[in-house]
């Protein structure tokens, strides 16, 4: 993991004594309210339907162990004994007072954290696969980059105001865990044909009201000129963007306005004026940082583990977790475990300071520790020796975190929604905890397989509801919420924006709406594929009619 | 910063505590944590009383984003914002009904001031 | 209106004329004007130009060595185009002054500066809620940033003489 030098510790602790000096300008007037809130935003905190609200940078999805006891700590001290792990791989709590928020990014600062443009229009906390240095197809670990990245964005002075928020993301494999397509930015680690790392960068997707999937303006930028061409990418949208309506000042829009190709061009215009060496950070700095993120020292181990083997055989629980939630390491006797925050019935994404405690012990006792937030509102130990899985698997039992759904029906997506959220128009944990309940039988969860449901109770889509197999957005209609339910997206290269079934549909209908959904898969699939792929084979119209004879139905 | 536009009568004001966030409601004298203490105004010139309430604070930095809540009256004369979203906003999360208001936590002294 | 740079308050000494014919010395013109200020410029005054955030650096690339301001609009702080115009034009090689003018907020300073802009001018409103004493403590609240090329003070430059210097 990267770990501060003495530039970086300075360089948070000024940050939180600037925003103890803007609370207090704020206070006595030198800051109005309208001036404050992109300082505060910027600091991540929002005001939120009951309070504030604090969302803590999580780079790339990396904790150590100090790190997250350090998050329960605060969750007890300065918050109601909990947190909430977002989609952009961040904390957030939900009750801190302004007062406090000062001695709360002190305490971040001890422990290497921050809540730097975890908010506001500015570049935002980089994420990337949550798998980085696990999986076995990665060209090269994405969190070098994304390190360089978090750094060279901090406080960046040209692009602190720009037109909206501008989010990154990086991944290193052939798959892409990262969403990388629904991004501002999505770079992809590649080789070319020399053998040559670099990236493949994409522009210009995102959700929200305008979902766009990202097209690539350079198939191959040697590794070594990405600051520089981030730069111009930045400068092109700084001044390009629009600023005349806050919902079209994405740079999606001005991609999609402009068109790929000329965007294109005006990035190379600008690379090409660059003094792009006076820019980048020299090999030795890139050295420096990748150093850090150095393979852990693997224990030599048979590929098969007995124990883990006889665990198994004895116990049918574990067992089907180990089915469910463990990703293939590529060191031999290893294992990635998945740590379900979903919980049938619980707020998904939630995690109480007790199981912040539990997960930080593992981590420390058998994975490196090292912990992995994902976009999906999970946890990872990412290294993990598999004659370890039983007795991990035991204490998260104990800790009521060892739920067997990663990539199910049950493991939901779903933003905070209007229990908390004050830009929300509907809520959408009643939902995912209404889906929970009605598929919570495993054996049925198993039977219909991967399916990805995610939920936002705004059209902002910060649960992802474009890109879900099942994707399910909250609104209001005549004064009451309103679900509507899109079919199709899909988060991963072969990123695909779902289309909607039809009108809204009352809170209370949901979950049969979403069974028969399901129904019309398990009763139509072929040869065993996926929910998606009978999705894409069957079309919208066997599942849109189910929909409409429900809507139809008599009372 | 101005004040939305005005909903329907009976209203009430309520507002952010600005140093701690917490709902905080227009009592006529002070502003407290506690709904039921909200001054509820039946006409226009409540109304209005409340508007100009809400600039005042507004402009002496103790509140942040107040503006008027439509309501209708329970058994008890007792304010019930008409809005689903108000309503979650004076009571707390419908999902956790041992947080907030609704549980008696408050992030602020609950005399006010 | 105030006018403030690094080292505080500061008078201003330029003229704003839009069409030139100002007879001072040292004249704010408008864009439209610039090449017939230059032009017509016998009488040995010093020309600047005030463009809005719109106009493109290229278009003031002729007049740069011949331009002793250049004062660029900020509509409210959180339109910060003025901040890549400033960057670019020093990139083109503009040795001015350069003037962000505007409802900038001291915290906005440090960027402004990082950016190659030497001074703010400030609406009088603004500049009476924000005094000069917290621009000057914002610019100076962050020692060192992580970007090369804004300004000699970065964390980058300062790790590798550190390496260099074999620390």
């Amino acid at each position: 993991m990267y770990r501060y030098d003495e530039f970086d510790a300075r360089f948070v602790r000024e940050r939180v004594a600037q925003f103890r000096d803007q609370v207090a300008r704020r206070l006595d007037g030198a800051l109005n309210e309208d001036e404050f809130k992109p300082l505060r935003l910027k600091n991540g905190v929002y005001l939120q339907l009951h309070a504030y609200m604090l969302r803590i940078a999580i780079p790339y999805g990396t904790l150590s162990s100090r790190q997250l006891r350090q998050l329960a700590l605060i969750g007890e001290k300065y918050d109601r004994g909990y947190g909430h792990f977002t989609t952009r791989t961040n904390m957030q709590f939900n009750w801190p007072r302004l007062r406090d928020v000062p001695a709360i990014l002190d305490l971040l600062a001890d422990v290497e954290m921050h809540c730097i443009q975890t908010s506001g229009n500015c570049i935002r906390n980089v994420t990337a696969d949550h798998f980085a240095g696990v999986a076995a197809d990665e060209i090269e670990d994405p969190r070098p980059t994304a390190e360089l990245i978090r750094q060279w964005s901090s406080l960046h002075p040209e692009f602190d105001y720009l037109p909206r928020k501008f989010k990154i993301a990086v991944t290193g494999s052939a798959q892409d865990r990262a969403v990388i397509k629904a991004h501002d930015i999505g770079l992809r680690i590649l080789r070319n044909a020399k053998g040559e790392i670099g990236y493949e960068v994409m522009v210009g997707g995102g959700l929200g009201r305008t979902p766009m999937i990202a097209k690539t303006i350079r198939s191959f930028l040697p590794k070594d000129e990405l600051l520089a061409y981030l730069e111009s990418v930045l400068r092109v949208y700084n001044l390009e963007g629009r600023r005349d309506n806050k919902y079209k000042a994405r740079v999606k829009i001005l991609v999609h306005e402009i068109g790929a190709e000329t965007f294109s061009r005006l990035v190379e215009e600008e690379y090409a004026r660059l003094d792009g060496p006076s820019i980048v950070a020299d090999p030795e700095e890139v050295a420096r940082i990748a150093a850090y993120f150095a393979s852990p020292h693997y224990e030599k181990l048979p590929a098969r583990s007995a124990a883990f083997e006889k665990g198994k055989a004895k116990n049918r629980a574990f067992a089907t977790w180990a089915a469910v939630n463990l990703f293939a390491h590529k060191i031999p006797g290893y294992a990635a475990a998945t740590i379900s925050l979903k919980a049938i019935g619980e707020a998904p994404g939630d995690v109480t300071c007790a199981q912040m405690r539990v997960l930080a012990d593992l981590a420390q006792q058998y994975s490196f520790d090292e912990l992995r937030i994902t976009h999906a509102q999970n946890v990872v130990l990412p290294h993990v020796e598999q004659d370890d899985l039983l007795a991990i698997w035991q204490t998260l039992v104990e800790a009521g975190l060892a739920t067997a759904n990663a990539g199910l029906i049950t493991d939901i997506i779903a933003c905070p929604g209007l229990d908390y959220c004050s830009l929300a128009t509907a809520r959408s944990i009643p939902i995912a905890q209404a889906l929970a309940h009605r598929f919570a039988d495993q054996k049925r969860q198993l039977d219909i397989g991967e399916l990805n449901v995610k939920i936002s109770g705004c059209i902002n889509a910060c649960g992802h509801h474009h890109v879900g197999h099942i994707g399910i957005l909250g609104l209001e209609k005549s004064g009451k919420e309103s679900y509507q339910i899109t079919l199709g997206g899909d988060a991963t290269l072969n990123a695909a924006i779902g289309e909607n079934l039809g009108p809204g549909l009352a809170a209370q209908d949901v979950p049969d709406a979403i069974e028969r959904i399901v129904d019309v898969y398990l009763a139509h699939r072929q040869n065993g594929e996926s929910f998606i792929e009978s999705v894409r084979r069957l079309g919208l119209e066997p599942f849109k009619a189910v929909i409409q004879e429900k809507l139809h139905a008599p009372a | 910063m101005s004040v939305a536009k005005r909903p329907p009568l009976p209203v009430i004001l309520l507002a952010n505590d600005l140093l701690d966030g917490e709902v905080v409601f227009w009592t006529g004298k002070q502003w407290s944590p506690e709904p039921i203490e909200a001054l509820i105004a039946h006409n226009e010139t409540g109304a209005s009383g409340l508007e100009a309430e809400a600039a005042k604070a507004l402009a002496a930095n103790r509140v942040v984003d107040a503006y008027l809540v439509d309501v209708s009256l329970d058994a008890s004369g007792g304010a019930v914002p008409r809005h689903y979203r108000e309503k979650i906003k004076t009571e707390g999360p419908s999902v956790r009904r041992d947080l907030g208001k609704q549980a008696g936590l408050f992030n602020i002294a609950r005399n006010g001031n | 209106m105030p006018l403030l740079d690094r080292n505080g308050a500061k008078t201003d000494d330029w003229t704003l004329s839009p069409d030139g014919a100002a007879d001072a010395p040292r004249v704010l013109v408008a864009f439209d004007h610039v090449q017939n200020a230059l032009a017509g410029n016998g009488r040995g005054r010093r020309i600047g130009v005030a463009i809005a955030n719109t106009i493109k650096a290229e278009a003031l690339a002729p007049f740069l060595t011949d331009l002793d301001l250049v004062s660029i609009a900020f509509p409210s702080y959180g339109d910060g185009r003025g901040f890549s115009i400033a960057k670019q034009l020093r990139h083109l090689g503009f040795k001015g002054t350069l003037r962000a003018s505007g409802p900038l907020i001291a915290d906005q300073f440090a960027y402004a500066l990082a950016c190659g802009f030497d001074e703010v001018e400030l609406p009088e409103a603004q500049a009476a809620r924000q005094p000069v004493d917290q621009w000057v403590r914002a610019a100076a609240s962050i020692s060192k940033t992580y970007q090369r090329g804004f300004g000699a003070q970065n964390i980058l430059d300062a790790r590798r003489a550190a390496r260099l210097a074999g620390k």
